[in-house]
C-alpha cells in the first residue's frame, strides 16, 4: 500500500476507495464508448432528460413523503399543511406536480423520436419493448399521483376508474373490489393506491430504467438513419461497429454535453413553472356528500376524457376495453414486425404520418377537454342572465317566456349570447330555424340529445316559452313560418 | 464491450464432467427445490392477503335506516347521506354516501345512486326541470332515473328498499356499477323483460314509453 502514502489526502482517500469497490474501470468503460458522430445531436437529449427527471420524482417524492399523510381523512389536510404551513412546502409540491407532467410529455417525445428514428429495429427491439412498458408505468405514475392528491377530483376519477373496471365481463366484479380494497372509495383505496405509487410502480420503474439504460450502452445508440441505409440482421452490427469506430467520437463528452444542457434547461423549466404557477390542487375536500363539483382529470388524461364522452353508447364498453389492449399489443409487435428495413423517416410515410396523426388527434382531444363542451354548466340557469337585447320590446308573455327559459335549467344546456352550456345549439337564433310548431314538439318531446320537457312544464310555461324562442332572430331575418299555415288560412 | 455488438460472452471453462454429477451439484439442486417449495408455500397466503377485499365481498352490504318514511314528502326527491356500512376510523369525509330518495306518490320510494350510470360521476338533480344532470360527460337522466339524453347506457342505478316501523331502509354498502348487483335491479319503470347476455350489458333498459318524459311515472 506503499502508493498510498504519495499525493495530496484527497488522492489518497480516492485510491483507497477506488482500491477496494473497483468502480472506475467500468465507469470508465461507459463514459468512453464511441458513438457515433452523428448521434451527437440535440435530438438525442430526451432519453437523458428523462431519467433526469425521474430522478427529481424520486427525490421530490420522498421529500413530500415525509409529510404526507396516506389516510383519506387526513391526506387532504396533510397536503394543505405543505402548501400553507411548512416553508417552501408548496414549492415541492409544484416541483413533483410539475415535474409529472415534464417527464410524461418528454417521455413521449423520447417515444416519438425514437420511433420516428428506427431505433427500434434490430439489434434493439427489447429496448423498445421495455420503453413501452416504462411509458405504462409513467402514465400509472401520473395517474396514482392523481389520487394521492386525495382531493374531489382524484375521488371521482378513481369513480370513474371503478366504473371502467366494472365494466370488464366475469371478473369486473372482482375487478372493482380489488382496485378499491373494498366496496367503495374510502380509506384502504388510498392506502394501496399509495403502495402503487411509492413502492410498486416506481421500484418496478427503476429496475427497467436500469437495464434500458444498460442496453443502450450495450448496443450502442442508435445512428443517425440515412435514406437508403437498409437494417440487415447479417450486416447490421458491422456496420454499425464501423460508423462508431471509424467515425466516432467517444460519449464523454463528444455526446454528454448536449445532453447536460438539456437536463439543466429541463430542470430549470419545471423549477419556474413550479415557482409561476404553484402547485396543483389540492381542490375541494374529498367529501363525496359535496356533489357540487366538477371533476377532471389531469392535462394528460383530458383526451380520454373527451373520447369517453363522444363516443356513442353502445360502442363504449368494447372501445374501453378492446382498443387499448390493442393499442398497447401494437406497440409491442410492432419491433417483431418493422425490424429490419428503412429507418430514416424520409422513406417510412406511414410512420411519419401516424405519429402526425397522433400528435393532432391528441392535441384536438386535449383542447377539448378543456372546456368540456359536451357537460351542461351546471350553474348557467342561475348565473348567466338572459342577455336584456333579448328582452327589448317584448310581450308580457314573451319575457314570462324568458323566465320559464332560465328557470327550468334550459341554459345549462343551451348558449345565449355566448354565454350558457354548449351541449346544445345556441338559441340565439333559433327562431329562425324552427318554426311554432316545431319548437312546441322539440320542447315536449325532446329527440336528439336533448331530454323531453312534456312531464316538466305546465301547458302556461310551454307557450310562453315558445313564445319568448320564436322572438330569437336577428332583425334581419325572419322567424321561419310554416309555408302550409298561410294556405290553410286562404 | 465497444468491439461487437452484442458483446461476445467470455467462453466459460466447461466444468469436467465428474463435477456436473458431483454430490455438490445434487445439494445445490436441492437447495433450489427447497426455496422453490418456500416461496410456493409463502406465496399462496400473499395472494390470499391481496385477493382479500374480494374474498370479503359478502360482508359489504346491510340493511341502513334512511329515517323516517314520512320524512320524505311526495312528489319530492331528495339528496340524503348516509354513512356507509362497512368503514374504517381513517375514512374521514369518504365514509359518507350520498344518494337520492324518490317518493313519486306517498308510500312509494325509490332511492337512486348517486353516480351517474355511465362512469360514476355525481349526478345533480334539477327539481325546476325534473332532471338528473352529470357533470362528467354530460349525461341526463327524468325524475324516474331513467335515461333522457347522453352517454349512459341505462338509467341511474337503484338501491332495493323496504320499509320497516315506518322506517326507510335501503339495503347499500358498495359502489354501484354495471358488474354487481347494481345492475341486475330493475331498470326505472322498465316494463319489458331484460335482455340476456352480452346484449344486457350494453343496452340493458330497453326504451319503454314512445315518448319519455311525457308520462306520468317520469314527473317528480
Amino acid at each position: 500500500m506503499s502508493a498510498d502514502h504519495k499525493g495530496p489526502w484527497y488522492k489518497r482517500v480516492y485510491d483507497w476507495l477506488e482500491q477496494r469497490v473497483q468502480l472506475e474501470g467500468p465507469i470508465a468503460d461507459a463514459a468512453l464508448h464511441p458513438v457515433p458522430r452523428s448521434t451527437a445531436s440535440w435530438w438525442y437529449v430526451f432519453g437523458s432528460a428523462s431519467l433526469t427527471l425521474l430522478i427529481l420524482q424520486v427525490v421530490t417524492g420522498i421529500l413530500l413523503g415525509i409529510v404526507y399523510t396516506p389516510s383519506a381523512a387526513h391526506a387532504w389536510d396533510s397536503l394543505q399543511l405543505l402548501n400553507h404551513s411548512l416553508p417552501l412546502g408548496w414549492f415541492l409540491r409544484a416541483m413533483h406536480g410539475w415535474g409529472s407532467n415534464f417527464m410524461v410529455a418528454v417521455v413521449l417525445i423520447h417515444m416519438a423520436q425514437v420511433f420516428l428514428f428506427g431505433a427500434y429495429k434490430f439489434p434493439r427491439e427489447l429496448t423498445w419493448i421495455l420503453g413501452v412498458f416504462m411509458l405504462l408505468m409513467t402514465l400509472g405514475m401520473a395517474f396514482t399521483g392523481q389520487v394521492l392528491r386525495f382531493d374531489q377530483d382524484a375521488y371521482w376519477g378513481l369513480g370513474i376508474g371503478v366504473s371502467i373496471a366494472g365494466r370488464v365481463p366475469i371478473i369486473g366484479g372482482a375487478l372493482v373490489d380489488l382496485l378499491m380494497g373494498g366496496p367503495v372509495i374510502n380509506g384502504a383505496t388510498l392506502t394501496r393506491f399509495f403502495a402503487l405509487h411509492v413502492f410498486v410502480i416506481p421500484g418496478t420503474l427503476l429496475a427497467f430504467t436500469a437495464l434500458h439504460v444498460w442496453m443502450v450502452l450495450k448496443l450502442g445508440v442508435n445512428e443517425w438513419p440515412m435514406p437508403g441505409r437498409i437494417v440487415r440482421r447479417e450486416t447490421y452490427i458491422q456496420e454499425y461497429n464501423q460508423l462508431a469506430h471509424k467515425d466516432g467520437i467517444p460519449f464523454v463528452p463528444g455526446a454528454v454535453w448536449k445532453d447536460l444542457f438539456f437536463s439543466a434547461a429541463i430542470l430549470l423549466a419545471v423549477a419556474v413553472c413550479a415557482a409561476i404557477f404553484g402547485p396543483y390542487g389540492p381542490k375541494g375536500v374529498p367529501d363525496p356528500a359535496i356533489i357540487n363539483t366538477v371533476p377532471k382529470p389531469d392535462f394528460f388524461f383530458l383526451w380520454i376524457y373527451t373520447v369517453l364522452s363522444y363516443l356513442p353508447a353502445n360502442l363504449e364498453t368494447p372501445f374501453i376495453l378492446i382498443v387499448p389492449i390493442v393499442a398497447i399489443a401494437i406497440l409491442l409487435a410492432l419491433p417483431f414486425v418493422a425490424g429490419v428495413g428503412e429507418k430514416s423517416w424520409w422513406r417510412r410515410p406511414v410512420a411519419l404520418f401516424t405519429v402526425l396523426f397522433l400528435a393532432v388527434a391528441f392535441s384536438q382531444l386535449t383542447n377539448l377537454g378543456t372546456y368540456t363542451p359536451w357537460s351542461p354548466q351546471m350553474n348557467a340557469w342561475s348565473s348567466a342572465a338572459v342577455p336584456v337585447n333579448f328582452l327589448r320590446n317584448r310581450t308580457p308573455l314573451e319575457r314570462q317566456g324568458a323566465n320559464v327559459l332560465q328557470e327550468k335549467q334550459c341554459r345549462n344546456c343551451h348558449a345565449l349570447g355566448g354565454v350558457g352550456g354548449m351541449r346544445g345549439p345556441a338559441l340565439d337564433s333559433v327562431a329562425t330555424r324552427l318554426t311554432e310548431d316545431q319548437l312546441y314538439r322539440q320542447v315536449l318531446l325532446g329527440g336528439g340529445n336533448m331530454p323531453a320537457y312534456g312531464s316538466a312544464l305546465s301547458p302556461a310555461e310551454t307557450t310562453a316559452l315558445v313564445r319568448f324562442l320564436e322572438t330569437l332572430h336577428p332583425d334581419y331575418q325572419q322567424p321561419a313560418t310554416d309555408a302550409s299555415r298561410q294556405v290553410a288560412a286562404q | 464491450m465497444d468491439e461487437k455488438l452484442p458483446p461476445p460472452n467470455p467462453p466459460e471453462p466447461s466444468p469436467p464432467e465428474r463435477e456436473l454429477h458431483s454430490r455438490r451439484t445434487f445439494l445445490m439442486n436441492v437447495g433450489i427445490a427447497l426455496n422453490a417449495a418456500v416461496a410456493a408455500a409463502i406465496a399462496t397466503p400473499v395472494v390470499v392477503y391481496l385477493i382479500g377485499p374480494v374474498l370479503r365481498r359478502k360482508e359489504y352490504r346491510a340493511w341502513i335506516d334512511l329515517g323516517n318514511a314520512c320524512d320524505f314528502p311526495a312528489g319530492e326527491t331528495k339528496l340524503i347521506t348516509f354513512k356507509n356500512p362497512f368503514t374504517d376510523p381513517w375514512d374521514g369525509a369518504t365514509a359518507n354516501i350520498p344518494a337520492y330518495v324518490r317518493c313519486s306518490e306517498p308510500g312509494k320510494f325509490t332511492v337512486f345512486a348517486i353516480n351517474c350510470a355511465h362512469l360514476g360521476c355525481p349526478v345533480r338533480w334539477f327539481a325546476e326541470s325534473q332532471l338528473f344532470m352529470c357533470p362528467c360527460h354530460g349525461g341526463v337522466y327524468y325524475a324516474d332515473g331513467s335515461r333522457a339524453s347522453g352517454p349512459p347506457e341505462r338509467g341511474l342505478f337503484t338501491y332495493e328498499i323496504k320499509v320497516e316501523n315506518g322506517k326507510l331502509m335501503i339495503k347499500a354498502g358498495q359502489v354501484p356499477t354495471l358488474s354487481n348487483r347494481a345492475a341486475n335491479t330493475p331498470c326505472p319503470s322498465a316494463t319489458e323483460p331484460i335482455s340476456p347476455g352480452l346484449v344486457s350489458r350494453i343496452a340493458p333498459c330497453p326504451p319503454t314509453t314512445k315518448d319519455p318524459g311525457t308520462n306520468a311515472s317520469t314527473i317528480g
